[in-house]
């Protein structure tokens, strides 16, 4: 049997994508920029994913940039948006437990005389309001909060933080990595105060390589890829067609039948959640599970290293990822993990279960059976 | 400039005797297999004593030389360019353009050797070398002729065609692989063994490789790094086979079994056995592990001596008594260290103890090894059983 765990990592694409995507790659090709028909057809397959994106976010069509994913959307929200604001301030937040899309662009931006400030979270993982009714100030431009943490499932208490930003810094912009929360939540950026947020196809059985900003109106942001002068001269270079496509029909199918998939995934990771705690004696990491995301599960087993763990299970087809990466050469805990406060037995052995619509019960169950088999063993032979 | 040929020089194997043309031919063999990677056409050939590569179709130059250079046994390779034989004065007209396009404003020393393959030629060497240094003198005002120390060497041989080159590029030394039988290489993920199989190569050794992977204590993407770090030294050793010994079961005996301090030392003991009952069956003539004295504790004296107990093949260690920053040096030269310093475990660093022996008393670690005497027969041979052989570079 094989049971892919791995959706916070990538999905499976919906087969309606593969076959738009081969669609547009074999039918209708043309450069959405052409003036002939074939430029029009291919352009049509864009906007029809912007309108998609656009109605399911409840924002205007032209407030969806298309890109090539997560990282980028990221960086042009971090980058474009305090190089468009530097003249309003200098001062940045970013929160401990950021993707390295958001906090390397941060390192970069204090490298060019930006303040970066980090928002520390809780035990949970889940940021701390107080903290940044403290870090917030008149000269804030920009504040960037994931709406779901990729290695626990936290979620962020999203509108509150809108709302405490606009209050206490009207200067400074919201951006949103919503990279593990799209297709999970129902997600209105006007309703929540989001300024920016950045989506990615290929965690919502999308293809790789696509993904799109979403930039309020109002929202000043400076290109940081110059050209042609596609999308408005926001993100210049021909449009990735079968991308955007991909990505436009993975959202609709998403969120069709939202509510029985989400419950379903609840349930998956509720099955999991008791199975691991009754009969694999393992400690969950991060919100309690029914307030956590609906797809994320991080679990320690102390004294087995993940690394270990991951293998094991993957030799008999299960596959999940490792919470911490961590060789004899190079040892990288986890900073999400390091920043909850956990301990160094629980972060070296943590490993994270994501699922997706497409997992069973009966999956669950296998890989619950394989652990209760291979956790003995592995027990037994801990490093010293 | 094009280069029609390229003359392969090499020094050892001259001397070799009544065994001379044994190394020719392998040096043919072994740069034949070095340039059937490349794309274009190249025809090795031995003629009269010397090995030439003919590029009669378009070619890549810089990669051609790069193929060539990690050959051993080549000590230098001269860019050959061949005109028509037709008469001196014709004669003298291609090698003054082959001077003008090869060095165009030449003011240094320079002496001619000429080298008459066709005896029957009507000017001796020394007529020919003479007459062409006057033409060059005529056409380059500024050169001069100095026949002890010149600052160019052109080389004109006269044989069906012309042969004219003054160029050598330094080879790689050593002796064509294939010449001196076969040995079983240790190779880990680590910088040391790769480079130690490199050196044996050089010396004429045909190499083969045993890896011992531990799943699921190390990944597929560490056996992927040593398939990767066997196929970078298979470019200078030639195709090689890569046995992969699953390790697992045998290590967590050992650590039911013994001293945890002694855990990496018996290990080593029995990738040595296993390693030669392997070699052994290949046809390979020694082991060649990249230990080097006092780098880790499982290579002090002591160490190496209780590892060395088990086997009655001679090990090779060209490493012995190399500084790691030494090696790391050829690492870089020979490109296998970008991919040694990936991180991914290896099976030697899972199960370390805290406090390893450092000076292992052999009677005492034979006493442990008696602990194994129950189930290890059984294991080892399940392990020779199910390794798997990787052909790399063929």
């Amino acid at each position: 049997m094989e049971a892919y765990f791995d959706n916070s990592a990538t999905t499976r694409c919906y087969a309606c994508v593969r076959d738009i995507v081969v669609k547009t790659m074999m039918e209708d090709y043309g450069n959405p920029s052409a003036m002939h028909k074939k430029g029009v057809e291919a352009e049509s397959y864009v906007k029809a994913a912007r309108e998609t994106l656009a109605s399911i976010l409840k924002v205007k069509e032209k407030e969806i940039l298309f890109t090539s994913g997560g990282t980028e959307s990221n960086n042009l929200s971090l980058i474009g948006g305090a190089m468009a604001n530097q003249r309003r301030g200098k001062h940045i937040i970013i929160t401990e437990v950021e993707h390295a899309a958001v906090s390397m662009p941060a390192s970069y931006l204090k490298e060019q005389g930006f303040e970066v400030s980090l928002l520390p979270v809780d035990a949970a993982g889940v940021v701390r309001l107080d903290a940044l009714e403290e870090l917030l100030r008149p000269d804030t431009i920009l504040v960037s909060v994931m709406y779901v943490n990729n290695e626990v499932g936290a979620v962020m208490p999203v509108a509150k933080i809108g709302e405490m930003i606009h209050r206490k810094s009207p200067n400074a912009l919201f951006h949103v990595d919503a990279i593990q929360a799209f297709g999970k939540y129902r997600i209105y950026p006007k309703k929540l105060g989001i300024d920016l947020m950045s989506v990615s196809a290929h965690k919502i059985h999308g293809p790789k390589g696509a993904g799109f900003l979403y930039i309020n109106e109002k929202a000043k942001v400076q290109p940081q890829i110059l050209g042609g002068g596609q999308q408005g001269g926001l993100r210049s270079g021909t449009e990735n067609v079968p991308g955007a496509a991909g990505l436009g029909a993975a959202a609709a199918e998403s969120y069709r039948d939202f509510d029985r998939k989400i419950a379903h995934l609840y349930e998956l990771k509720e099955r999991m959640a008791e199975g691991l705690l009754s009969r694999c004696n393992a400690i969950l990491n991060g919100m309690p599970v029914k307030e956590g995301a609906p797809h994320i599960l991080s679990v320690s087993f102390p004294g087995v290293r993940s690394e270990v763990l991951l293998h094991t299970l993957e030799e008999r087809g299960v596959y999940v990822s490792a919470g911490s990466a961590c060789s004899s050469h190079k040892r990288k805990a986890s900073s999400t993990l390091t920043a909850m406060g956990l301990s160094k037995g629980q972060i070296e052995s943590s490993i994270r279960i994501s699922f997706s619509e497409e997992n069973t019960l009966e999956e669950v169950e296998y890989c619950l059976s394989v652990l209760e088999e291979v956790l003995p063993t592995l027990r037994r032979y801990a490093r010293h | 400039m094009l280069f029609h040929a390229f003359l392969i020089k090499y020094a050892e194997i001259a001397i070799k005797g009544k065994n001379r043309y044994l190394f020719e031919d392998a040096l043919v063999r072994q740069t034949r297999i070095a340039l059937d990677a490349l794309e274009g056409e190249f025809q090795v050939c031995k003629e009269r004593g010397r090995v030439y590569v003919y590029c009669p179709e378009e070619y890549d130059y810089e990669e051609t030389i790069e193929a060539l250079k990690r050959v051993f046994g080549i000590v230098g390779i001269c860019p050959v360019v061949i005109y028509e034989n037709k008469g001196f004065d014709r004669m003298a007209e291609d090698v003054v353009s082959y001077m003008q396009a090869q060095y165009p404003s030449f003011r240094e020393s320079f002496k001619v050797h000429c080298r008459r393959a066709d005896k029957s030629y009507p000017m001796t060497s020394m007529e020919v070398s003479a007459e062409l240094g006057a033409r060059i003198l005529d056409a380059f005002p500024g050169c001069s002729v100095d026949v002890h120390e010149p600052s160019l060497n052109l080389t004109v041989e006269i044989r069906e065609k012309i042969y004219v080159y003054s160029e050598t590029i330094k080879g790689p030394g050593g002796m064509p692989v294939g010449t001196n039988g076969k040995a079983m290489l240790l190779l880990s993920g680590g910088i040391d063994s790769p480079v130690a199989g490199y050196m044996i190569a050089k010396r004429g050794v045909k190499v083969d490789a045993v890896y011992f992977h531990a799943p699921p204590y190390t990944s597929e993407r560490a056996k992927q790094k040593v398939v990767d770090l066997a196929k970078l030294v298979s470019r200078y050793s030639g195709p090689m086979r890569l046995h992969v010994v699953n390790f697992t079961d045998i290590q967590l005996y050992i650590y039911d079994q013994c001293p945890h301090e002694e855990l990496t030392i018996i290990m080593r003991r029995y990738m040595m056995r296993i390693a030669e009952q392997i070699a052994q069956k290949s046809g390979c003539l020694g082991l060649i592990t990249g230990e080097s004295i006092g780098q880790v504790a499982s290579q002090t004296l002591q160490s190496l001596a209780a590892t060395n107990e088990v086997c009655t093949l001679p090990v090779y260690r060209p490493l012995i008594g190399f500084d790691k920053q030494e090696i790391v040096e050829i690492s870089h030269k020979i490109n296998t260290y970008e991919t040694s310093i990936q991180p991914f475990e290896d099976c030697c660093t899972i199960f370390v103890a805290k406090h390893p022996v450092t000076k292992p008393n052999i009677k005492v670690i034979q006493r442990s090894e008696t602990r194994l005497d129950e189930k290890m027969d059984a294991l080892v041979q399940t392990a020779l059983d199910t390794a798997e052989v990787i052909s790399i570079g063929e």
